[in-house]
């Protein structure tokens, strides 16, 4: 069969647009939840308060980025058709919000019902997202290594997600885990995919397109291309035979693969660091100084681990994984994701405006979208956040500040991003008058 | 070997070297030096355009029947970037520096987008449907783009 090839320049503006603008608004809440909830949140990763924090950034405010950035990313570089990119949004969208919102709640008041509310909703939403995105990633013509990267995350997404749902079904059934698994194992396990196999592929597959491309770097070694996703697959892979109950093996694979994957890791952050001080464009923006905050974040994240390794008096401590989880969360992940909404959302006005107006309209330029001003402000704000938020772990008695800064940063953020789709609608707006009264006009 | 893939990409990267050079003067406030540098830089982006719409595109089109699809979306992309062009030449003109930087900076993420498109997909269908006549192809094309001045 001929596939089908789109090559349209972007699904509907509503499409990826629905989920960038609830994303931060989630990243406010855990902010708000640490503030009030205070250090207890703080006293390890287990904390009722911590849980639910986590899941409302890594579910409502990166999964749901992520989702709209792929939905429309993977229309312009694999020319591949997404089915039915409205309808596929418009359930989505709210029933991942929906999920999310059900399992903080979960973690917070302890209520069991809602784990398995949460599960429902996640294999509804993710089951969908999942077929259709396999589909045009296994159906494009495209080549180049980026296709297969972000094919291994959607894998990632779905170990993630199956794991997720027993973890969720156990806990909301208050039963063991099914298969003599063990629980600690599944969390372990469900963690690393979740993180290292869907989150870190994605900005591993989409760097190799967007570092060259934004500020004109050199591409990545073609050897890295190719090792970085196949070594942290095969560490993934590793770490998931702690999974086998009673294997020694299994046990002896569990470091090798975590030092593996923290290595691979630390490379693609230095490489990426490296190829951005080799860039032929010398602008420096918000966008890039956001992806150096981010793997700087990496590099340091991957220090702290190969250090609590080798002190385990301080890798034991119970704030030790929360020191992880920051670095990896909002330094890492939220400082990528913001950084590529400050170049998305503006160019995707732009095209959805051009497309509308055609030649006719001096439309505003990328850069009249959101101000520079209001970029590099929110960027401020959030790397003190994130220095707040490290501090907050090493004195639990910071959370009331760290929580309030956090919580700022993703407000501004929030408002820089509305105040985007606003330059966006007036635009539209105009030009559809015009049309609108050029049409009669026409017709007389 | 000088098929399509061969010498396009090249000249992508070409062209982004003369859009730097011309982002850089226009950053300085050096009008004189950007006036030349951008021209340089507008002529082989036309020059790209023209062979791609005078010899590759034609040829794909005629080797698989596809009229309405990837050439399509291409050809309505250059137009696109010819309007954002002669946006630059006004900004240019007027030393209008705000002007110049930010329709450089949605010029820069059409053409990248556009390039990753052309690359990962067109082109290597283009290497395919063209078999033999690839190469000849390459070679014409190659040849159009030095004439107007590489």
């Amino acid at each position: 069969m001929q596939p089908t090839l789109s090559f349209e320049q972007a699904p509907p503006i509503s499409v990826p647009y629905r989920f960038f603008l609830t994303a931060p608004l989630f990243g406010a809440v855990a902010g708000l939840i640490l503030a009030l909830l205070g250090p207890e949140t703080l006293e390890s990763r287990w904390s009722p308060g911590a849980l639910a924090m986590t899941h409302l950034i890594v579910v409502d405010f990166m999964l749901q980025a992520m989702c709209g950035s792929l939905l429309q990313f993977v229309a312009v570089v694999a020319g591949a058709n997404i089915w039915r990119p409205r309808v596929v949004a418009a359930v989505v969208h709210p029933t991942i919000t929906a999920g999310a919102v059900f399992l903080a709640s979960a973690f917070l008041f302890e209520q069991r019902l809602l784990f398995l509310l949460a599960a429902l909703a996640f294999v509804a939403a993710l089951g969908l997202f999942l077929t259709v995105m396999a589909m045009a990633l296994l159906r494009t013509p495209a080549r180049g290594t980026s296709i297969h990267v972000l094919r291994v995350a959607v894998l990632g997404l779905l170990v993630t997600v199956v794991l997720g749902t027993v973890l969720a079904v156990t806990l909301g059934l208050a039963a063991s885990p099914p298969g003599g698994l063990s629980m600690p194992a599944l969390i372990d396990v469900h963690v690393a995919w979740g993180l290292g196999g869907w989150a870190l592929m994605l900005v591993i597959g989409v760097s190799y397109m967007v570092v060259p491309m934004f500020q004109l770097t050199p591409g990545y070694p073609v050897w890295l291309t190719r090792l970085l996703p196949a070594g942290l697959f095969l560490a993934l892979c590793l770490w998931t035979l702690q999974l086998v109950p009673g294997s020694n093996l299994a046990q002896a694979s569990k470091s090798g693969a975590a030092f593996a994957g923290i290595l691979l890791a630390a490379t693609y952050a230095a490489a990426t660091l490296w190829l951005q001080s080799r860039r032929r464009r010398r602008k420096t923006d918000a966008t890039l100084l956001f992806w150096r905050g981010a793997m700087l974040s990496l590099l340091a994240l991957s220090l702290s681990w190969i250090a609590f390794e080798a002190l385990p008096q301080l890798g034991e401590h119970a704030r030790a994984p929360l020191w992880l989880g920051v670095l990896a969360l909002p330094g890492l992940f939220l400082s990528v994701i913001t950084g590529m909404l400050y170049k998305i959302m503006p160019f995707l006005n732009w095209l959805h405006l051009q497309q509308q107006g055609g030649t006719a309209w001096t439309l505003p330029n990328m850069k009249q979208m959101i101000p520079e001003a209001a970029m590099r402000g929110q960027m401020r704000l959030h790397f003190t956040a994130l220095a707040l938020l490290l501090a907050a772990v090493l004195w639990p008695a910071l959370a009331l500040p760290a929580g309030l800064a956090f919580c700022a940063s993703c407000v501004w953020l929030e408002l820089n991003l509305v105040g985007a789709a606003r330059v966006y609608a007036r635009f539209r707006d105009r030009i559809g008058a015009a049309a609108g009264a050029a049409a009669p006009a026409a017709r007389s | 070997m000088t098929s399509p893939t061969q010498v396009l990409p090249a000249h992508h990267r070409h062209c982004d070297d003369l859009f730097v050079a011309a982002e850089e003067s226009a950053q300085h406030g050096d009008w004189a030096a950007t006036a030349a540098s951008f021209r340089h830089f507008h002529d082989q982006m036309q020059a790209h355009f023209e062979a791609e719409e005078a010899l590759l595109f034609p040829a794909f089109e005629a080797a698989t029947g596809m009229r309405g699809g990837p050439t399509e979306m291409m050809r309505y992309e250059h137009g696109q970037m010819r309007a954002l062009l002669s946006q630059l030449e006004a900004a240019c003109e007027a030393h209008d520096d705000d002007a110049y930087a930010g329709n450089a900076e949605t010029l820069l993420m059409l053409m990248q987008q556009h390039n990753m498109k052309e690359e990962n997909i067109l082109y290597p269908m283009c290497d395919q449907a063209l078999g033999a006549q690839a190469d000849q192809l390459g070679a014409a094309m190659s040849a159009m783009l030095e004439q107007a001045g590489a």
